[in-house]
């Protein structure tokens, strides 16, 4: 069965997920659609200085994108900046991996449940859609900032 | 349970002739294939004659003096025949390939937009009403958005009801002195539903607007002859009938097509060409620059041979039966919601539906593990899911292979999809 995309991890933030809701105040939001599945999401950003001090989200989807993005808030509210973009591009570098790329639990957390789904490609954007919301709305939120 | 209707085809002979239904999955599944809105499969004698064309008779056409450039010609030209048999075109010179149906929807939108045609009917100006509907494929949308945003003229369309049907209570106001084209969907890809031609028809006639038909998913499941329908062009495509992918056609009458300006400039599609200005080849060949697809008509001419031997009719009536049974099957299982007409009044081997509370994609990915192949997500058609306030549907469709077998084998696959995200 598909035990190697729907990890049981990927079940539970789908189930219960972590940080849901659009939450005020905040410095910049993003909103991406996946065309081919009509996924949505919305995230927010709330920086304080260096800090990511809120990620929230709201949208509609597969059990893949929305998980996806309670991992993503469970793993980079609290951190820094830089710390978030790191992590971001090793969770890239995961979905884009085609099932050949070790995870590193130290750095991806939750985010290594997803290792099985970048072997189904239809699957990746699913994945990715809250993270490439999230970059956008930091690059947003430094935008404003300057 | 509602009463079994018989289906007139010996399903098991015709599935002998689809070698893709032989394949086995991963894990040596059994490929139970309910795409084929989205492609059809491919009869052997469709993939023997795109392989006898390129081993025996491979040449360009209506420009090789030599043997093989004869026999090419004279295969692709004959497929134009066929085709023009197949749905009931009094002339075979109104029978246009394309690339597909997009191209066949986008060459009409194009040449009306380019402000080139001589004759005001076929030509777009501010002022000028453009009628499609919400349950339009978006290649007969989003081709009228941009003629529209190019010409000026505007554009509206008919609304939907309910339980899936075109709203044509407005009918007299939407269609009016002011139309020039009306174009819409023979049957709806997403909701399955057969629009009422005739009635649109009858009242552009009374407003002197053309009517395009977007035949993609009907002329390939039930018997289409156009001088019956009225419609002014019909575009379809090869792929969903049996037939290559790469090929389409725009039917068109005579006369509408004449009154057209060229599309694509290029080779073939000219009668002289000086450095000052050219003029034009007669249709078909006016609308058929380049190197056409030559292969994919000869293939195109095959699959309409195969499926005018076991009968349109009879194509029709097994999508009816294997229809009926999966819509019985579906409403036994709770928590799906069938998107479009629930029943089989007007409506076609398309089945959309939604699991409560679980995503298309999940339903699709779990399907898919037992070998059962959907399509899910809106359907190139995003209106009708914004309409209906659904993200996406996961859609079933049937084909004259399809089995009672095989909607069992969904409806076991989608308990299964319940029980493993409940």
């Amino acid at each position: 069965m598909s035990e190697s995309l729907y990890q049981e991890i990927i079940l539970d933030h789908y189930k219960n997920p972590h940080g849901r809701g659009l939450r005020e105040p905040f410095d910049a939001e993003a909103h991406h659609v996946n065309p081919t599945c009509g996924d949505e999401i919305t995230v927010r950003v709330a920086l304080d200085g260096e800090k990511v001090a809120d990620v929230s989200f709201d949208g509609q989807g597969c059990s893949i994108s929305q998980a996806s993005a309670s991992v993503l808030h469970e793993l980079l509210t609290g951190g820094t900046v830089s710390r978030a973009r790191d992590v971001e591009a090793a969770f890239v570098e995961l979905m884009q991996g085609k099932g050949q790329v070790e995870p590193d639990e130290d750095v991806l957390g939750d985010g290594i449940a997803f290792a099985g789904v970048a072997r189904y490609p239809a699957r990746v954007k699913c994945a990715l859609l809250s993270w490439m919301a999230f970059k956008d709305a930091v690059n947003r939120a430094q935008a404003e900032e300057l | 349970m509602a009463e079994q209707m018989p289906s007139p085809l010996d399903v098991d002979r015709v599935r002998k002739d689809f070698p893709i239904l032989e394949r086995r999955l991963a894990g040596d599944r059994a490929l139970v294939y309910l795409d084929s809105a989205n492609t059809s499969q491919k009869p052997r004698p469709v993939l023997d004659a795109l392989t006898e064309h390129y081993e025996r008779h491979n040449a360009n056409v209506a420009r090789a003096v030599h043997q093989l450039g004869e026999e090419a010609t004279s295969a692709y030209e004959g497929a134009r025949d066929k085709i023009a048999a197949f749905i009931g075109a009094p002339t075979r010179s109104e029978v246009l390939f394309t690339k597909n149906a997009s191209e066949a929807l986008n060459l009409v939108a194009n040449t009306m937009a380019s402000g080139l045609a001589e004759d005001p009917r076929y030509r777009l100006e501010p002022g000028d009403e453009i009628v499609i509907t919400e349950m339009e494929h978006h290649s007969n949308i989003v081709p009228w958005q941009l003629a529209a945003r190019r010409t000026g003229a505007t554009l509206r369309w008919f609304g939907l009801t309910e339980d899936g049907r075109l709203d044509i209570a407005g009918l007299r106001e939407l269609i009016n002195p002011r139309t020039k084209i009306v174009s819409l969907v023979h049957q709806s890809n997403i909701l399955g539903t057969v629009n009422p031609v005739a009635h649109v028809v009858e009242r552009a006639r009374e407003v002197g607007a053309l009517v395009l038909l977007d035949g993609a998913q009907s002329v390939p499941h039930m018997p289409v002859d156009v001088t019956e329908l009225g419609v002014d062009l019909l575009a379809f495509t090869g792929h969903k009938l049996c037939g290559p992918t790469g090929i389409g056609v725009l039917w068109g009458r005579g006369e509408v097509l004449d009154g057209l300006p060229p599309f694509l400039g290029g080779g073939e599609m000219i009668e002289t060409v000086a450095m000052d200005g050219s003029t034009f080849a007669p249709i078909p060949h006016k609308f058929e620059a380049g190197t056409p697809p030559i292969a994919q008509a000869v293939g195109l001419g095959a699959a309409v041979d195969y499926l005018t031997g076991l009968g349109m009719t009879s194509v029709r009536e097994h999508d009816r039966a294997i229809t009926a049974y999966a819509l019985d099957r579906l409403h036994g299982v709770d928590g799906v919601s069938v998107i479009g007409p629930d029943s089989m009044v007007d409506r076609g081997a398309t089945v959309s539906f939604t699991v409560d509370g679980i995503h298309p994609h999940d339903v699709g990915q779990v399907l898919d593990e037992q070998g059962v192949a959907v399509r899910v997500g809106h359907h190139c058609a995003r209106p009708v899911c914004v309409r209906y306030g659904i993200p996406a549907t996961t859609r079933a469709s049937f084909y004259l292979y399809t089995t009672n077998a095989e909607i069992d084998a969904l409806v076991d696959g989608i308990e299964q999809v319940k029980r493993f995200f409940g």
